[in-house]
């Protein structure tokens, strides 16, 4: 404030206190503020070093050749052009990575809410072991290997033997190296731990929906279960609903550890490659690190896309 | 079954009738049998003897359940060059010390977003947002990188660092403080409490389902870590790598591998059974109305 005061002289006194107020403003806000900043600063600092200059420095990289050893040389678009018009594997990836998102995306978010809306209306304890039993898979520590036996190639293999002994097939079927069978596997085993944490978030949220709000929709006219839950669950619940939708649009675009835990890196013709495994391959084993960056940024693109597109839409639920 | 049925609660306005709660019973029914069958299946593994393990036509269920694969897990991590226990102690160094940063770090930077407005608060928090739009696997490659400029390749910092900030748990605690009343605040600070004691002792007690929430949601993850592309020393590696090795081994060491993954998949799924009634109950009850 004295500084404008002390202006030498009087054309900048015209432009300068304007802009030195605001200026000074800023620094008043942010000194009055600064707990704030403080309290803050471990976790953003964590945050951006390792979330949000990670994906600009991808960005970036993904217009360079990079080998990790020699210095990077700025190639322009032909990662992506490489990408789209001369990686056949890619398009393969791709065409699995949508297929996963497209099928497995919206079946594991209607699960989630299905599933949490009737749980909601049991007692108290069975609700807990419902909630119990449709959670435990997404946490129990990666042991999706379980699948394996059950869908083991050989007779002693959960799902051959079951078939035999049934009388269904003769000959034990090699479900994991079948390329017929391998993508619909990996989705039936990601649809199984696809129960996470938007299934936690319904429950929490068909719990704390106000009660009242029932009970006037009732005096109102509501007449049965599916208009109350069109008008007063869904719109009541409709932060919970996003925020589903946010979790399980991520985790169908980012298959990657299933299919290799199942079918194997890279698997029989590529059958369960999707963008993640191609990045692997391209970051961990080749280390063409340009070209593995530019697969992530086009992953990055296609998830937030697909983030927002939805959320668009489920701004109209209830309404 | 009629015991079953009673246990779904009818007292709302709304009835429904016998028979749409028959479908509804009977389709939780066969969805939960899908869900609990292959960890049920992973449960009896555990304790079949090898015989039983390769049984043709596979059993389900146990005969002579036995402890065998345990003491056989114990045998071979005790002869081998690290011991099991190490693998372990480093899986709950890993493990713990993520949880709790993970939600100090997060409560702490969630408590001025919630309550607050000042110059970057909007811009940071839809930064967050945005970062729960895509997953880690897109960051993976500038990640190395910043790890070994860091120096870190090859200790857990490279696992548990980036794991405190992870944008999941910001946005949940964000989103219960919310509800913490302003009022309470204001008094506080009214009484003399600077930021970091409102901090500390109003808002930290009035959000413990968030917390519980955040261990629900970073433990198991850190839990079932095997170290990535981070970790070479074997002393270093963790309990979910040391499965992998063990698995490796192929069909004589399907019985301890099975007797590992049940060590694997019992932890979080107690740790959640524990806390789970805690979470719902805390959550039902919470419901601040401002």
């Amino acid at each position: 404030m004295q500084a404008e005061t002390t202006s030498p002289s009087a054309v900048s006194s015209l432009v300068q206190p304007k802009k030195q107020s605001r200026l000074a403003n800023l620094w008043r806000e942010l000194k009055k503020n600064k707990h704030y900043y403080i309290l803050m600063s471990p976790y953003m600092l964590i945050f951006f070093a390792f979330t949000v200059v990670p994906v600009v420095f991808s960005i970036v990289l993904s217009f360079f050749y990079f080998n990790m050893l020699e210095f990077p040389r700025f190639v322009g678009w032909q990662n992506y052009s490489r990408l789209f018009l001369n990686d056949d594997v890619f398009m393969i990836a791709l065409k699995n990575t949508l297929l996963f998102a497209v099928i497995c995306g919206p079946i594991s978010y209607l699960a989630c809410f299905l599933f949490a809306w009737i749980i909601n209306e049991l007692s108290p304890k069975v609700r807990a072991l419902m909630t119990l039993v449709f959670y435990a898979p997404s946490i129990s520590g990666n042991v999706f290997f379980i699948w394996l036996i059950i869908f083991s190639g050989d007779r002693y293999g959960y799902l051959n033997g079951f078939l035999i002994k049934f009388g269904f097939i003769l000959e034990p079927i090699q479900w994991l190296t079948n390329e017929k069978y391998i993508l619909p596997i990996i989705m039936i085993v990601q649809l199984w731990l696809s129960l996470g944490t938007s299934f936690l978030a319904f429950i929490a949220g068909l719990q704390t929906i106000d009660k009242s709000l029932i009970e006037a929709g009732a005096i109102d006219g509501i007449r049965n279960r599916w208009q109350e839950l069109w008008f007063i669950t869904l719109p009541s619940m409709r932060p919970q609903l996003m925020f589903g939708a946010v979790m399980q649009i991520t985790s169908s675009f980012a298959v990657a550890d299933i299919s290799v835990a199942l079918a194997g890196f890279p698997s029989v013709n590529y059958a369960g490659h999707t963008i993640v495994t191609h990045l692997m391959d391209y970051g961990t084993i080749r280390f063409e690190m340009g070209y593995a960056s530019a697969i992530a940024t086009v992953l990055f693109a296609m998830m937030l896309g697909a983030n927002k597109l939805t959320q668009r839409m489920l701004r109209k639920v209830g309404e | 079954m009629t015991r079953m049925m009673g246990a779904i609660r009818m007292p709302r306005r709304l009835n429904r009738s016998f028979a749409v709660s028959f479908v509804l019973f009977a389709f939780l029914a066969v969805f939960g049998a899908f869900m609990a069958l292959p960890l049920i299946y992973a449960v009896n593994n555990a304790f079949k003897p090898l015989n039983e393990l390769f049984l043709f036509p596979p059993r389900f269920f146990v005969n002579n359940p036995t402890m065998d694969n345990f003491y056989d897990l114990v045998a071979l991590m005790g002869n081998s060059w690290v011991p099991l226990s190490r693998y372990i102690v480093n899986t709950l160094f890993i493990t713990i010390v993520g949880t709790v940063g993970h939600i100090l770090l997060s409560s702490a930077a969630a408590y001025p977003l919630a309550k607050y407005r000042f110059p970057g608060s909007r811009v940071l928090f839809s930064i967050v947002v945005m970062a729960l739009m895509f997953s880690g696997h897109v960051t993976a490659i500038p990640n190395y990188m910043v790890m070994s400029w860091l120096g870190w390749i090859n200790t857990h910092a490279s696992i548990i660092v980036p794991s405190l900030a992870f944008p999941l748990g910001l946005f949940l605690m964000k989103q219960f403080m919310e509800q913490i009343p302003d009022a309470l605040l204001e008094a506080a600070k009214i009484d003399g409490a600077n930021e970091y004691r409102i901090y500390w002792t109003i808002v930290m007690p009035n959000v413990k389902p968030a917390w519980l929430t955040l261990m629900i949601l970073q433990f198991p993850m850190l839990w079932g870590s095997d170290g990535g592309n981070f970790i070479y020393s074997e002393n270093l590696k963790t309990l979910h790598y040391a499965l992998g090795q063990i698995t490796a081994g192929g069909i004589a060491r399907a019985g301890v591998g099975a007797a590992v993954a049940l060590i694997l998949m019992i932890v979080p799924i107690t740790l959640f059974i524990i806390s789970q009634s805690n979470v719902l109950q805390t959550m039902a009850t919470s419901g601040m109305k401002e």
